[in-house]
């Protein structure tokens, strides 16, 4: 174990796990407003809009992130009038090319998780809402968002914690996150395994905090 | 009954450690597979390329049996050093930074980097020399830098990681630029083909092999750069401890070189004899 290795890579490797840091949320705030919008579509009574829904969340939850990278990075980047369209100015950039596909995924697993909250919430709770002459528009709001909010927080909090581990990914299209400046210490130094026990302990140190804000918001809205 | 089921399993037992024994004996080489004309594979998925006939040319010199040994490039010394396998041919120049970690055999080859630029990109023909060497830049490699400073400066250029394409960028012998780093060849060349990159740097023939098999018009820009963090020519990496195999490669690689072998294998899938 070469110690002044460790210790000399921790502070690049924490400058890195910002970059991961700014991954991680602005995919989890995009993916929730598609989460959220799915997950309404799914509750539709229309064929069609429910079908679509579906198969969004079917394809996104059913082929791996990688391939989803992949395919949004140097899949699109092989479109001759992609790149010839103003499209280009975004999907240029791997940075949003990572964060599309990063939010297209959480998206599609958040929309599964707020889907069963929302199918979870009694019938009673809705028609005593009903009973009090509350407009239906103002019961999903006030009522149903809430609540469904409220349940899925624990399967949520496991969402943000795989898609923390998921930006992981970033570093194959030449982003430089946690993972990808420990590849490049280790491309100089050739010692993998100090470089990533760092890593890994940075991660593991977000996951921990992740974890307990979590727990927090659990407490605090529990009824 | 009992009694051939314990056969059974002692036979089982007993090749395996049969097998066991026969790949000792065997020389494991790592290569990439992802670098023509350096190593590739054909469709079927089987290694191929320069140093693949090279190593089993290698091998017969020695006296031994080998076995290729695939391995992603931006592991290729961490796992020589875990032991996965004995000896490195995969288009790695020997330079001062990975002999810190292994040792080289002498070179059996020798390659020249250069800078690609899609056609009709403003980075086409730069006013340099043909060549440069930059282990005592002369006056005109000096020059050369200057110019490449020039034009590269706020331009993106995409090389593989762990490369001494990517040492030479971040040496800053051309000032600050945008260096992307890919796991592949393959990702650099889609990249600059893609217009991601402005600029991509590896060795030339790998840039002339995708121009010639993707049709994509790829053209070399600047000089050809060697020397300096270029290193001193490819050989085979093995273990530090491991002398006795490095004693092994070098008489064989006098051999090749003194049969014409490396010439001819060269010739064969360079274009050009690249031996060295």
């Amino acid at each position: 174990m070469d110690i002044e290795l460790m210790i000399n890579s921790f502070p690049k490797l924490l400058n890195a796990a910002v970059v991961t840091l700014k991954l991680l949320s602005v995919s989890l705030i995009v993916g929730l407003f598609i989460g959220l919008l799915f997950a309404i579509l799914r509750l539709s009574k229309n064929v069609f809009i429910n079908k679509f829904a579906y198969g969004y969340s079917y394809v996104f939850r059913g082929t791996p992130l990688l391939v989803q990278i992949f395919i949004i990075y140097f899949g699109l980047g092989q479109i001759e009038s992609l790149r010839t369209s103003f499209l280009w100015v975004i999907l240029k950039e791997p940075y949003w090319c990572a964060i599309i596909a990063f939010a297209l995924n959480t998206g599609a697993y958040t929309s599964e998780i707020l889907r069963s909250a929302f199918q979870t919430i009694k019938p009673g709770i809705i028609e005593a809402g009903q009973s009090l002459g509350i407009s239906t528009k103002i019961i999903f709001y006030k009522i149903q968002i809430p609540i469904a909010i409220r349940q899925s927080l624990p399967a949520y909090g496991n969402e943000i914690i795989l898609m923390l581990k998921g930006t992981s990914l970033a570093s194959t299209v030449t982003l430089m996150d946690l993972t990808g400046v420990a590849k490049y210490i280790i491309s100089t130094t050739f010692k993998p395994i100090e470089v990533f026990v760092v890593a890994g302990g940075i991660y593991l140190f977000i996951t921990f905090i992740i974890h307990n804000i979590i727990k927090y918001l659990e407490k605090r809205y529990s009824f | 009954m009992m009694n051939i089921f314990k056969k059974t399993i002692f036979s089982v037992l007993l090749s395996l450690l049969v097998i066991g024994n026969v790949n000792a004996d065997k020389i494991r080489i790592g290569t990439e597979g992802a670098y023509p004309p350096w190593n590739s594979k054909d469709e079927s998925g089987k290694l191929i390329g320069f140093e693949v006939e090279l190593a089993y040319t290698l091998c017969r010199y020695i006296g031994q049996q080998c076995t290729i040994v695939e391995q992603d490039w931006d592991g290729m010394i961490p796992a020589l050093i875990m032991r996965k396998f004995d000896a490195i041919m995969a288009g790695m120049s020997i330079t001062a930074e990975r002999q810190k970690a292994i040792s080289f055999s002498q070179g059996y080859a020798d390659e020249v980097a250069s800078l690609a630029v899609m056609k009709g990109s403003s980075l086409e023909g730069l006013d340099t020399p043909a060549g440069i060497n930059l282990t005592k830049p002369n006056a005109a490699a000096k020059k050369a830098l200057k110019t490449l400073t020039a034009a590269l400066a706020g331009k993106t250029v995409c090389v593989q990681t762990a490369t001494i394409h990517q040492n030479f960028l971040d040496s800053g012998d051309v000032g600050k630029v945008n260096v992307r780093t890919y796991k592949t060849q393959d990702e650099v060349n889609l990249d600059l083909a893609s217009g991601r990159c402005d600029a991509a740097l590896a060795a030339a023939v790998a840039f002339s092999d995708y121009a010639e098999k993707s049709g994509k018009p790829v053209v070399l820009t600047g000089p050809t750069f060697s020397g300096g963090a270029f290193g001193n020519g490819v050989g085979v990496g093995i273990r530090k401890d491991d002398t006795e195999l490095l004693k092994k490669f070098n008489a064989a690689i006098n051999k090749a070189r003194k049969n014409g072998d490396i010439s001819r294998i060269a010739t064969k899938w360079f274009g050009f004899d690249a031996s060295m």
